[in-house]
């Protein structure tokens, strides 16, 4: 999908009145985010729901940064997911390591295996791109069922349930939803103004500018296979560290988590919300959780709603939720 | 939990204290800040006041390839929860039954879960349909201190590391079933060969033969691993075959057993050898047709044939068929019917849904809903129960669409047939 | 081990590589053409496999079915081109694909709506039922007759590519479909024909192998990952490279059958992780541009 939505419009300058509220709400955007997911355990049917669409928002994010802002269509991205979740489980269950020190090691884990994707897959091109990182990440989906003995194999991973967390002499009641809700929300604040940080630097530019023309950034003198490369690493950092909150909130790892459907879904979800604008992952994630959610609750056959819906995006609203109404909001 | 204020909470905040591989949830847990408004809504136990309505949550996989198994499942569950209410409910109280879509998918199931315990605070969880995803219900329900009964096979599950003093486990487990079946088809002389799906369910059922196999002295002839979930199972018959054996025994399950059998007959396995499965499903014999199952025998916890013998199987067609325009109970089916049943005997004994004393009531129930006599062992929570073992039928021989198997024996419910307390880890 | 066990396991691997390449092959001519992933071909697999199963259940006949769903679903595959992916040819490759990739969800869907989940037998016709002696061992009748069909089905191919004028067309149109419109030849029609032709070719495989394979909603989700690895290892769009890797795959899921069983799964995803970065374009694919 192209995204050429938001930001180079923003970069660009357009009509003066325009450019005055984009301005702004891109000046904001972190703090107005941050409001909005405040308030999402209070509006959406459960709790339990608010956690998921953080996780996802959050994956949705980490993976918007290499497909809505640099270009790149990875069907591999529940890897990075997984291995964040996974190592987390695995550090906190059979090493007990403290909770905080499991989810930078899940960050890292994370990170680390997207250096390697990355490092294999950025050397091929287009529709070859998108199948190298599946079969790559098909691959650490296999060696997770194989490597039962650490992960569980097919029945999941389990035996981690972090129940309170001792933050500067507090004790948090973990197993309170709200509690956890909030203290994972922390975590996904920190990574929103992370991300807002790298889209405004010199290097968000530059990632902007490989997506619009590859040709004319390399001729620039960018160094786009590099470039490439630390987005793709980056993104799968925010992909592990929203991988190590669902370890925390749903106390197991499914080995589901790693398939590739779960990338499926990253995808659906990004483009729904809207690629390549800074808030549409996460109306993306709240959009399609909330559809599944109640849809499934009324007919076992949700899916077909779903696929529909995600099919009149793709002919209609190829934006997304976000993108289009942002260039409504810009067009009136 | 943080807040003293429910006495109820209080109860269940200690006896958590008290659960296995939870020692660090405490009392003492402080109240952070945010937490104050939030307690509230979280506690399982405010607002159970008497004759309020009791509810049980069930997940199970209405989408994905067990669905026909999940819809006998509810049909089954609702007919235990209607024959109670029809009598006046439990002490008094009606009994809702919540049925939540998991899509065999482990996360969502925990994702459901927590939603079931948070928002609809159900008083016990019954369901699943994979080992994956009871295993991650009762992960979910352990550390809430929540009841839940387990509908699905594994014997993972049974394992100390696993236990939840919560959780009961109403199926029968692969070691039981390939007990059974095993010692109705195996003998002295058998020569076995095994084609195993390569994840921990395949595992468990080997395991399970083969001790048996050593048991009644027969020879294992080889085995052939299988990768789980596959599709084309042509590239293991030359090597099987070439085993020579009189057994071939099929360990997998669902649409990869239906693939390999059928498969393994094209291939004429048949012919050379009888084909052996753990447990032979109801449904998927269905999907697949008599011609590639026909003498295919294999373990089940229930078969609606079983009426001949036992009149609980009767009384429960009769009132299954009553309900559902006629259709026939099927094996899946009949453990949502036995697990919410004894549930609810149990609480009807404890006199409401106290945790503590529903647990007790459970330990010492002997029930006899479906299939003749079942109990709950003492230390790992595992019903007690009969296995069948079965024969499937020959197109000419059935004489309705749903009579599908010949019940080749009933191995009667005895601990003997279960690993051992001390085996599983459990304290002599 | 014997030499005959691995003669015989050399050929069912062949085997298995062919009924791979007619699983491939609609995936394959039509990138190859139009440049669209259909990420939808699994489903449009598993429905052949529903259209053959109630045609022969309408007709009492398996042939009928092996004739009739592939030409209907092809029909299908037409409309499907003509009213969702033509919008999308001018804008980025990546929305056919994602496009397909929810119709996929939704076809699923629609057969449990109409068929149900649990899945429906479907019998070997009995002309082709029982297993045949090989000499180094007992092989299926109607594996055999698949890949017979197969074969002919390539020859076919191949013919109508090479030796008519609509081949001719179908060729130009794929390296330069600008030129070809200011040549006057309707090059929509073409897109069109082709894209049909290849869901035909899909639901033909989905036919084919509904007798081997259980017919359910679910059995495409496999097929379709079999099928990109065999695509993608081949070279996307690439007829001989589509046979190539069918039966390199084939024989490398058979040998690891034999000898590391528990891998059968992972090899394939292996080889083709490997193929790519060695040659980031499949064996025999042309380079992409960015």
């Amino acid at each position: 999908m192209t995204a050429s939505t938001s930001s180079v419009a923003d970069v660009m300058g357009g009509p003066a009145g325009q450019r005055g509220w984009r301005a702004r709400l891109t000046a904001w955007r972190v703090p107005l985010s941050i409001l909005a997911l405040c308030l999402l355990p209070w509006v959406l049917p459960s709790q339990a729901l608010a956690v998921n669409v953080l996780i996802y928002g959050l994956v949705a994010v980490g993976y918007n940064l290499l497909f809505g802002y640099t270009g790149l269509l990875s069907f591999g991205h529940a890897a990075f997911f997984g291995a964040g979740a996974y190592v987390t489980g695995i550090a906190i269950g059979q090493f007990g390591v403290p909770w905080y020190a499991a989810v930078a090691l899940g960050i890292l884990a994370g990170g680390a295996l997207a250096f390697v994707i990355g490092v294999l897959s950025i050397r091929t091109r287009g529709i070859y791109f998108s199948m190298v990182t599946l079969a790559l990440s098909q691959l650490v989906y296999y060696s997770a069922l194989q490597a039962s003995s650490l992960t569980g194999g097919e029945n999941g991973l389990r035996g981690f349930t972090v129940a309170k967390i001792d933050l500067f002499g507090w004790t948090i009641d973990f197993l309170n939803p709200l509690n956890k809700y909030y203290v994972i929300m922390v975590f996904a604040a920190a990574a929103l103004w992370l991300v807002s940080r790298i889209l405004n630097s010199p290097f968000g530019a530059v990632i902007e500018a490989i997506r619009e023309n590859e040709t004319r950034a390399r001729a620039c003198g960018y160094d786009v296979e590099r470039t490439k490369l630390i987005s793709f690493t980056l993104s799968g950092l925010i992909c592990a560290l929203a991988g190590t909150l669902s370890a925390l909130h749903l106390a197991i790892v499914p080995l589901d988590i790693l398939h590739y459907h779960t990338s499926g879904m990253i995808v659906m979800m990004t483009l729904l919300g809207g690629a390549g604008s800074f808030f549409g992952p996460f109306v993306g994630a709240l959009a399609f959780l909330l559809m599944e959610d109640v849809v499934s609750l009324w007919t076992s056959h949700w899916q077909i709603v779903v696929g529909t819906v995600f099919i009149l995006f793709v002919l209609f609203l190829p934006r997304g939720i976000w993108g289009t109404a942002l260039a409504w909001r810009a067009g009136r | 939990m943080n807040n003293d204020n429910n006495k109820d909470h209080a109860e269940e905040t200690t006896m958590t204290d008290e659960s296995k591989g939870l020692p660090f949830l405490t009392r003492r847990a402080a109240l952070a800040g945010i937490a104050a408004g939030g307690a509230t809504l979280a506690m399982p136990g405010i607002l159970r006041a008497q004759g309020e309505t009791i509810r049980i949550g069930f997940p199970t996989p209405l989408t994905g390839p067990f669905a026909a198994e999940a819809k006998d499942q509810v049909k089954s569950a609702e007919l235990a929860v209607k024959l109670v209410n029809d009598r006046g409910g439990v002490a008094g109280r009606k009994v809702e039954l919540l049925v939540r879509d998991d899509k065999l998918n482990a996360g969502e199931a925990a994702t459901r879960t927590l939603e079931l315990i948070e928002k609809d605070k159900v008083h016990a969880i019954v369901g699943a349909l994979s080992s994956a995803v009871q295993l991650a219900v009762n992960e979910v329900t352990r550390a809430r201190g929540v009841i839940y009964v387990s509908i699905s096979q594994s014997d993972t599950i049974n394992e100390s590391k696993d236990f939840s003093r919560f959780t009961f486990h109403e199926a029968l487990n692969p070691h039981m079933t390939t007990a059974a079946v095993a010692k109705h088809t195996f003998t002295k002389d058998s020569k076995v060969a095994y084609l195993v799906a390569d994840y921990a369910y395949g595992h468990e059922m080997l395991r399970g033969f083969k001790r048996a196999q050593a048991a009644i002295g027969a020879t294992s002839v080889g085995e052939s691993l299988h990768p789980f979930g596959a599709a084309d199972y042509s590239t293991f018959m030359p090597r099987l075959r070439s085993m020579r054996p009189d057994i071939l025994c099929i360990c997998n399950f669902g649409r990869d057993q239906a693939n390999a059998v059928k498969q393994a007959v094209d291939f004429g396995m048949n012919r050379q050898a009888k084909i052996v499965v753990p447990v032979l499903l109801h449904n998927q014999r269905l999907a697949i047709g008599p011609d590639a199952f026909e003498g295919v025998v294999g373990g089940a916890n229930y078969y609606w044939g079983l009426e001949d013998t036992v009149p609980s199987a009767k009384a429960f067609n009769d009132a299954f068929k009553a309900a559902n325009g006629g259709a026939y109970p099927t094996d899946y089916g009949a453990y949502g019917f036995t697990g919410v049943s004894s549930l609810l005997l149990a609480m009807e004994k404890a006199g409401g849904t106290d945790t503590d004393k529903v647990i007790a009531a459970l330990e010492a129930l002997k029930y006899d809903v479906a299939k003749g006599p079942q109990h709950y062992r003492a230390c790992d929570h595992q019903s007690v129960q009969s296995v069948l073992v079965l024969e499937s039928k020959k197109k000419a021989e059935m004489k309705n669409e749903a009579d599908l198997f010949k019940v080749l024996a009933s191995e009667p419910a005895s601990e003997t047939i279960l690993r051992s307390c001390s085996e599983l880890g459990f304290p002599a | 081990m014997d030499a005959e066990l691995i003669a015989m396991q050399l050929f069912s691997g062949v085997a298995l590589g062919a009924i791979l390449i007619m699983v491939a092959l609609g995936l394959s001519i039509i990138f190859g053409m139009l440049g669209v992933v259909n990420f939808a071909h699994g489903a449009l697999f598993m429905i052949g496999a529903y259209a053959g199963l109630w045609v022969a259940s309408l007709t009492g006949s398996f042939w009928w079915g092996l004739l009739i769903a592939p030409i209907a679903i092809g029909a299908f595959g037409m409309l499907i081109e003509r009213v969702l992916i033509r919008p999308l040819y001018k804008r980025s490759v990546d929305d056919p694909l994602l496009l397909t990739f929810g119709l996929g969800y939704v076809l699923v869907e629609a057969v449990r709506i109409v068929f149900g989940s649990d899945g429906i037998p479907f019998q070997t016709p009995p002309q082709l039922a029982g297993v045949a002696d090989l000499g180094i061992g007992f092989f299926p009748v109607y594996r055999l007759f698949v890949v017979g069909v197969v074969a002919v089905v390539l020859v076919l191919l191949w013919l109508g590519l090479e030796k008519t004028r609509f081949g001719l067309i179908v060729r130009a149109g794929a390296k330069d479909p600008q030129i070809m419109r200011v040549l006057g030849v309707d090059i929509a029609t073409v897109w069109l024909l082709v894209f049909g032709l290849g869901i035909g070719l899909t639901a033909l495989g989905g036919v084919l192998a509904a007798p081997m394979r259980n017919v359910n909603p679910e059995r495409g989700s496999l097929v379709l990952a079999e099928a990109f690895v065999v695509t993608v290892i081949g070279g996307m769009g690439s007829l001989i490279g589509a046979v190539v890797a069918g039966l390199l795959v084939g024989v490398a899921i058979s040998m690891t059958a034999l000898f590391a069983p528990e891998m059968a799964t992972i090899v394939m995803f292996a080889l083709m992780a490997l193929v790519l970065l060695v040659r980031p374009h499949g064996l025999f694919g042309k380079p992409v541009r960015g």
